[in-house]
């Protein structure tokens, strides 16, 4: 196995330029899972934790540039207050240690539909930045995902970062799992308020071969709220909501759970995360 | 008896920690900081710079012929020593616990996924399995059996082995096998496959030896059943297999049998090399025995008082592949299976088959846990079936000392189970949850953030549980203690040597405890448990405190008199002499002298080996026997708030009350009351080795989930102490008991909760919200 572990970011793509089917890691918590039981064993490994740049977030024309290599734990102390969605997923990931190596970038690049990061990624319509020796464009989260574990990239491509605002409104995530700590999800539900451009966004985990929106409900809910004078919402309403996330999914049986489970699962998720987010909505105005 | 040449690093050293305190008081245990600190050297960190690695080859299938296979490709491998299978087993080819049915490796046929078909030592263990990987199997793919009641009832269910399907059927028969009563309850139940989950997983490390014998360092709970069985397998007399006991990582029933050690002794002596072995995780889950999935059918009769007329029970056991101890766990299942209760007519019948699903064998709880699974879920029945309430019921049937059991074996000894019953019914409840805040580690679901309240409603649930304490149905069960009295440097000091295996619920600790009680003395070391002294017997059955702890104090009451009949000689006293402090103190004038100035330069040694009392084998007909040693009681009761809309739960409290007769080291005892409780609770809501057509769907830590501390309440436990007159200090073994009772109180709270019926453990979020 060549291993290639660059110190810039400019030599990083130009490795991949060479070699497409390396395989980057960062925090390793699935590359080195795979290496270890021998599942995938990559001709080329390129170790992108020496490069500072995809340790770092900043505000660029007032949306967050968040770099792929910044792991959970920061995302949970440093961006919590204002990207409280990814924040809320980002506790559900692992134990401790994991959420100290792992990193949103690598949930990206794995592209596994129970990732944790995604929903809330689709919820608050977040774009990914990936980058070649040829250039670098942003991909919208709902474009991204592709297949069971596939993404919208190009074999010489390297995920830099991902670009998402600050919470307008509320949001919420929520993630199923059969002990009250350490899971991988069963499926999850992520939810955001947009009072600024009177939408809601969805995003749906682990219930279908990729992380996508829940468009219908999306749609449903947004000719229903009335953002000016926010009342409570109906319980019609909510329940509606729900079970256009679950007819959004199109899950499967498997080893942690069913697939009548799941889609029972994300229509109580959905109408009790549309209940919290709208909630606060109404209190916060 | 010839030693190693050298031994291997990381092999356990004699234990000089000072322990301090004595019977009844909860010293450190020697290894707890070792441990914590991830400074404890465990079995899979045994190393000899020239040793070599092994790598097992396991059937991808639960039942097939094997046709051909293909070695060439792992022998062609760079670094491989060698490569094995069946046609080189020295020695006899068979092994097995209780039958000698399951072969060293595969021959002719596999007969569950994951049966070993050949082995490699190479000089790196990612070489070893490489090549592991290369050996061609061709097989001839059978249909699996995979139901047990098929494999003992249908006439068109395959053969498995060669005397049929049933591994052990037993009946019990007392009383009047046509009662009749006005209350009738009857029920299904089901118990999943439990794995015991040990962290460390199966490993060892064989050194061939000068005299063409092997040394052989392993993690196991009994070196002497591994002895005669690996030696007959290598063709050895036993006194050239010897095993040292190395670091172990948790048991539970899962080390009972063989795994590796055979595998890696026949590697060592073929290639001349220390051979090590370790499995990984995933390996883990097909290199160990499981808790034998259950199905349960019971019928109860009462009086409208709620007095129980009689108990009819057919269970079914599914043994898997071999046999294992599936007999014994077939006794424990039907001769417990009425649970703690009086029932003056007993019609019971219990078979453990073979089939092809993995094999199971001993797990923490051996039988009593399914059982008490349905016979608890039956109490609850009876109880609403007649509108009392569920400790009421259990109270007016609570068995006694004098109770008859339904083996016809009288009780004689304390079984306060009504008053159990009653103690824990008084414990304060845990406070209602909060409705103007929550705090979401306290809500089912945990940090998942799934409910701030909404959904959740609160149960309250029962169990009871009885269990047999050590080796039943007349088996010859001792342990053997070495007990050695010196003065060094000054220092009078008691060496403890025995064979029983520390699996971490600190044994070391309690012999060095019952040592320093017996002879007065400050310091105590322990030997390295190994095959040089006689048999402890297995790490099972909540014995080891009992037997060894017996054997030990036997031990060293031998020592002391010996000593004391050398202070009488020198002092030139008569009369009572007692040790205290170090000192030979005399009842009638007080401090004489010092041990250490008595003993001189004497060396007292003594082995002894010690029995319990004798038991009987049960009738094949009727299963009447004084089958027993000692019975084991605890009770749980669970709360738990339950999210009936997404199905997830969260135990809330989990109280219990045990009887321990006495509490060697009480922090043991209720550390071992809260593991055993956290175990019942992971059958309770979460552990199950999912099996599908024979093949295991979940073999990893990912899928196989056991509780975190998010899932596992803090407990109030009640320790009572109703000494046995039959054991030592008057103990009962605690290992097991919490583990039965917790399962089915959980159960019965989340009954209580949702109203359903749930008839199966471990319960899944299906089963609560109707989507299975």
């Amino acid at each position: 196995m060549e291993f290639h572990k660059p110190r810039t970011w400019p030599e990083a793509l130009a490795i991949k330029a060479e070699h497409p089917d390396a395989t980057p890691i960062a925090g390793g918590t699935d590359v080195m899972v795979e290496l270890n039981f021998d599942v995938h064993r990559p001709d080329v490994l390129i170790d992108l934790t020496e490069i500072a740049e995809l340790r770092e977030w900043f505000t660029v024309d007032g949306r967050y540039r968040v770099g792929s290599g910044v792991p959970y734990a920061r995302i949970i102390d440093e961006l919590g207050a204002t990207l409280p969605g990814l924040a809320m997923a980002s506790r559900t990931v692992g134990s401790p240690q994991i959420r100290n190596r792992g990193t949103v970038g690598g949930n990206l690049g794995a592209a596994s539909p129970a990732g944790d990061a995604h929903p809330p990624l689709l919820a608050a319509g977040a774009e990914i930045e990936v980058a070649s020796v040829r250039g670098t464009r942003l991909i919208p989260a709902d474009e991204f995902y592709t297949g069971v574990k596939r993404n919208a990239m190009e074999p010489d491509e390297l995920i830099a970062a991902f670009h998402i605002s600050p919470a307008d409104g509320p949001q919420q995530f929520a993630k199923i799992g059969t002990r009250n700590a350490m899971v991988i999800a069963v499926c999850s539900f992520g939810l955001a308020l947009h009072p600024s451009t009177r939408t809601v966004g969805t995003g749906v985990g682990s219930a279908a071969p990729t992380p996508r929106r829940a468009a219908d409900a999306e749609a449903f809910i947004a000719g229903e709220l009335d953002w000016d004078s926010p009342l409570p919402l109906r319980d019609s309403v909510k329940r509606r909501f729900g079970e256009l996330v679950a007819q959004s999914a199109s899950p499967i049986d498997d080893v942690r759970g069913t697939a009548g489970y799941r889609q029972h699962a994300l229509s109580v998720m959905a109408r009790r995360t549309l209940g919290w987010a709208w909630d606060e909505y109404r209190r916060n105005r | 008896m010839s030693r190693p040449t050298k031994a291997p690093d990381k092999a356990p050293d004699r234990i000089t920690t000072p322990i301090t305190g004595g019977v009844g008081e909860s010293p450190l245990r020697p290894d707890g900081t070792l441990k914590v600190k991830g400074e404890f050297a465990y079995s899979s960190d045994l190393w000899m710079d020239d040793m070599l690695w092994g790598a097992t080859l396991r059937s991808p299938h639960p039942y097939a012929r094997i046709v051909s296979i293909d070695l060439s490709g792992a022998w062609q491998t760079p670094g491989v020593h060698t490569v094995m299978t069946y046609d080189d087993v020295p020695g006899e080819k068979l092994f097995g616990l209780e039958h000698t049915d399951q072969p060293v490796m595969a021959h002719e046929v596999v007969r569950y996924q994951g049966e070993a078909v050949a082995i490699v030592a190479a000089d790196h263990p990612e070489t070893a399995r490489r090549a592991v990987d290369k050996i061609v199997v061709e097989y001839e793919v059978l249909e699996p059996l995979t139901d047990a009641e098929e494999a003992v009832f249908a006439t068109d269910a395959p053969t498995l082995h060669p005397g049929g399907n049933l591994v052990r059927h037993l009946p019990i028969r007392r009383g009047d096998q046509h009662a009749t009563a006005d209350v009738v309850v009857r029920g299904e139940y089901e118990v999943g496959m439990q794995d015991q989950a040990f962290l460390g997983p199966e490993s060892g490390l064989a050194v061939p030896a000068e005299d063409g014998g092997v040394d052989l360092y392993i993690a196991t709970q009994w070196l002497h059943v591994d002895q005669k069985q690996v030696a007959k397998c290598l063709g050895l007399p036993n006194d050239k297999v010897r095993l040292m006991l190395a670091g172990v990582g948790g048991a539970f029933g899962a080390r009972e049998d063989l795994s590796m050690q055979v595998h890696a002794s026949m590697l060592a002596l073929r290639t001349g090399r220390p051979v090590k072995i370790v499995y990984s995780r995933e390996e883990s889950f097909f290199g160990h025995v499981h808790r034998h999935p259950a199905k349960l059918y019971y019928e109860h009769g009462a009086t409208r008082e709620g007095r129980l007329v009689y108990v009819k029970a057919r269970m079914f056991l599914d043994g898997g592949a071999y046999a294992s101890s599936t007999g014994a766990v077939v006794a424990n299942a039907a001769t417990l299976g009425v649970g703690p209760y009086e029932a003056p007519n007993v019609t019971i019948d219990c078979w453990g088959a073979y089939t092809n699903n993995p094999p199971c064998g001993a797990m923490r709880g051996f039988g009593a846990v399914q059982a008490a699974f349905a016979y608890e879920s039956q109490m609850d029945r009876l109880a609403a079936e007649l509108g009392l309430d569920p400790v009421e019921v259990r109270v007016r049937n609570a068995m006694a000392e004098g109770t008859t059991m339904p083996t016809g074996q009288v009780v004689d000894s304390a079984a306060p189970v009504a008053e159990m019953l009653r103690r824990v019914e008084a414990m304060p409840l845990p406070p209602a949850a909060p409705t103007d805040s929550y705090d979401l580690r306290e809500l089912p679901g945990g940090v998942s953030n799934t409910t701030h309240g909404e959904g959740v409603v609160r149960g309250i649930g029962y169990g009871i549980g009885i269990k047999n304490v050590c080796f039943s149905e007349g088996f010859d069960d001792f342990s053997t203690a070495r007990v050695r009295l010196e003065v060094i440097a000054g220092e009078p000091t008691a060496m403890v040597h025995t064979a029983a295996a520390e699996v971490g619920q600190g044994l070391v600790t309690v012999q060095a405890q019952i040592a320093r009680t017996e002879l007065g003395v400050e310091r105590v070391t322990i030997h390295p448990a190994d095959t040089q002294v006689g048999s402890g017997g297995s790490t099972s059955a909540s014995r080891q405190t009992y037997m060894t702890g017996g054997a030990v104090k036997a031990a060293c009451e031998k020592v002391r008199g010996l000593l004391l009949d050398i202070a009488r000689e020198r002092l030139h006293v008569e009369g009572q002499l007692h040790l205290d402090g170090g000192k030979i103190v005399s009842d009638r004038h007080g401090v004489l002298a010092d041990l250490a100035e008595v003993l001189g330069d004497e060396v007292i040694d003594e082995t002894v080996e010690w029995r319990h009392r004798p038991t009987e084998a049960l009738d094949p007909t009727t299963g009447q026997g004084f089958a027993h040693v000692q019975y084991a009681f605890a009770v749980h009761r669970a709360v738990v708030d339950v999210d009936v809309d997404l199905g997830l739960v969260r135990v809330v409290a989990l109280d219990c009350v045990q009887d321990v007769g006495k509490a060697i080291n009480p922090d043991a005892v209720v550390g071992q009351i809260h593991g055993g409780s956290a175990q019942g609770l992971g059958l309770a809501v979460m552990e199950e080795i999912q099996v599908r057509d024979g093949k295991i769907r979940n073999p990893s830590f990912t899928d196989y989930l056991i509780p975190t501390i998010l899932d596992m309440p803090p407990m109030k436990v009640d320790v009572l102490e109703l000494a046995d007159p039959h054991a030592p200090y008057g103990l009962r073994g605690v290992g097991e008991p919490p583990t039965i009772s917790s399962t089915p109180a959980i159960v019965a709270a989340i009954r209580a909760a949702t109203g359903l019926a749930i008839p199966r453990c471990p319960v899944r979020p299906e089963d609560i919200t109707g989507t299975a």
